[in-house]
């Protein structure tokens, strides 16, 4: 990686942070929990970084922890969305 | 080979649109289970694209993964109690710190001992600082767990020279971090950085004690997604920074809301052992409380003349699983006419939420919990302000006694009721570890007992009331 590429995905990490920030400003209280359990799926977004990790065919070190990897994020991400799926279903206005 | 490469770009482009717009719609209370919904469908699309990556061949060891963690994954989403999902948050999210430790450690490896390349500076630090995030949110996360549990003592654990150590371990964190990126093939330095970051995780949680979960959870859910950022920087992916970016902006947010609501900083929390200073300032002046207690009969002639209930919910509700009988309350006093309100003070339980979300599993519908700003001019005109298992976000003292460690923290007006009816078990002090002088009012009332036991009672008692 290059220090032009660095630049570039520092913008992308400022930028995001902004949107990040101006979205979610005003998430009234009822949802607090929601967005953290959904946005802790979201964070295993690293399950990208990993099925690459894991994926060469020769046994490694690295597809070792590659795998790990694997298994720990596709937890995080597939536990995280059903569970704030199963809360968000209950959430409902009165009837 | 170049346009699947392109393809897989584009993919990630949609993926980080769709992510950005499912956080938006989590947002809102009418959008936000198609919010999750998107914002599954974005990860989903991520996932697929970088199957098609020209690295990834080896789809049976992939797959045969994703398959084993999916079934997990599902299993423990379904069974979860509601009242453990702080719990459940904690693990999850040290899941995603170790998966961001081993992904940016595998690639050091790849890079330091398998591709016999030299690793460039850049990559060395974002390596490094992926590792120590990563490994801080798993640690610390685990602890937080732990404490949640009860696996580990759940009061602020503190002993002496703490926070020295603490700044002793982070600057030779920082050091071994040095020796990594100028020596990439001695991995003893990234080892060492590794194990330093998981204490560090560990003794900083510590010292934090159970109502402070909230602030904690919040941060250590930030981390996660600064982790995942830091990794994309690693792999120099944009989705994973955007994506990370989005996490952490709303992690942090959420630690402000937690910490503002009860008046403290987030140094403050951070430096941990709130509500362990004993003796002399506690007392507020060291006169006895006397409290004035009621039955359940007596409680329950006194829900049935009056013509308006709110509700206090805390920490105690959720232990004594009491969701639900308080629904039937709720229920059985509408019935008879009564208005009937829920006040959530935004700290009550032990993460951001967490008694919106035990009151909805009951089905109690969520415009009837209304937050603390909204409702504290209502307790003036209300007949009864009934706590069940909250304690120092109910305690007058914040508002009148500046001597008090809770003195400014934003509480519910409940002292301003007609009548205040307590449910709580015993007299003992809430989480700061002083007296409540509400308990000692004209208008307050002790219902003592186990909450859940205690409101069937009296739920019991109405409804033979009504046969009557």
């Amino acid at each position: 990686m290059n220090a032009e590429t660095l630049i570039v995905l520092l913008y992308v990490l400022v930028l995001a942070s902004f949107v990040g920030f101006e979205l979610i400003s005003k998430v009234p209280p009822t949802l607090h929990t929601p967005l953290m359990s959904g946005s802790n799926a979201i964070s295993g977004i690293t399950i990208v970084g990993a099925i690459v990790a894991a994926g060469p065919v020769d046994l490694s070190v690295s597809k070792v922890l590659g795998i790990a990897a694997l298994l720990l994020a596709t937890l995080n991400v597939v536990g995280g969305y059903a569970v704030t799926d199963r809360m968000l279903k209950m959430f409902k206005k009165k009837k | 080979m170049m346009e699947k490469d392109l393809l897989i770009k584009i993919a990630y482009l949609v993926s980080s649109v769709l992510f950005i717009m499912g956080i938006k719609m989590l947002g809102k209370t009418a959008t936000a289970r198609r919010g999750n919904t998107l914002s599954a469908v974005a990860m989903f699309i991520a996932v697929v694209a970088t199957l098609l990556n020209s690295q990834v061949l080896s789809f049976t060891e992939i797959f045969v993964t994703i398959l084993i963690g999916s079934a997990i994954g599902l299993i423990v989403a379904r069974r979860v109690e509601m009242t453990s999902m702080p719990e459940m948050v904690a693990l999850f999210n040290g899941f995603g710190g170790a998966s961001s430790v081993l992904v940016a450690s595998s690639e050091y490896w790849r890079m330091a001992h398998e591709a016999n390349a030299s690793m460039p500076l850049v990559v060395g630090v974002t390596v490094v600082i992926s590792v120590i995030i990563g490994a801080v949110t798993f640690s610390g996360s685990l602890v937080a767990f732990g404490k949640l549990k009860g696996i580990i003592n759940g009061r602020a654990i503190m002993f002496t020279g703490q926070h020295a150590l603490n700044a002793a371990l982070f600057v030779t964190a920082l050091a071994a971090s040095v020796l990594v990126v100028l020596n990439p093939n001695t991995e003893v330095w990234m080892l060492a950085v590794l194990g330093l970051a998981l204490l560090l995780g560990i003794l900083t949680v510590i010292p934090i004690g159970g109502a402070d979960m909230p602030v904690v959870i919040s941060l250590l859910n930030s981390y996660s997604g600064i982790a995942a950022s830091a990794t994309g920087f690693v792999l120099n992916n944009q989705v994973l920074i955007i994506t990370g970016a989005l996490v952490g902006a709303s992690g942090i947010i959420l630690t402000q809301i937690m910490c503002k609501a009860m008046n403290r900083s987030l140094v403050n929390v951070l430096l941990g052992g709130f509500g362990q200073t004993k003796g002399t300032a506690a007392a507020g002046g060291g006169e006895e409380i006397v409290v004035k207690e009621v039955g359940v009969e007596e409680s329950a002639m006194l829900f049935e003349s009056a013509s308006s209930v709110i509700i206090v919910p805390g920490y105690g509700m959720a232990v004594a699983q009491a969701q639900h009988v308080v629904r039937e309350l709720a229920d059985n006093l509408e019935k008879r006419g009564t208005s009937v309100k829920f006040a959530i003070h935004p700290v009550a339980g032990r993460m951001p939420g967490h008694m919106n979300v035990l009151l909805a599993e009951a089905n109690i519908p969520y415009d009837k919990l209304i937050e603390m700003d909204q409702i504290n001019d209502e307790f003036a005109n209300t007949d009864i302000a009934l706590i069940i298992g909250a304690n120092d976000v109910v305690n007058p003292a914040a508002r009148t006694n500046p001597g008090s460690p809770i003195f400014g923290m934003p509480i519910l007006n409940v002292d301003k009721a007609r009548t205040v009816i307590v449910c709580k078990r015993s007299m003992n002090a809430g989480y700061a570890g002083i007296e409540n002088e509400l308990f000692g009012h004209d208008n307050c009332l002790m219902l003592f007992g186990d909450a859940k036991a205690t409101i069937t009672k009296v739920v019991g008692e109405l409804k033979e009331m009504a046969t009557a």
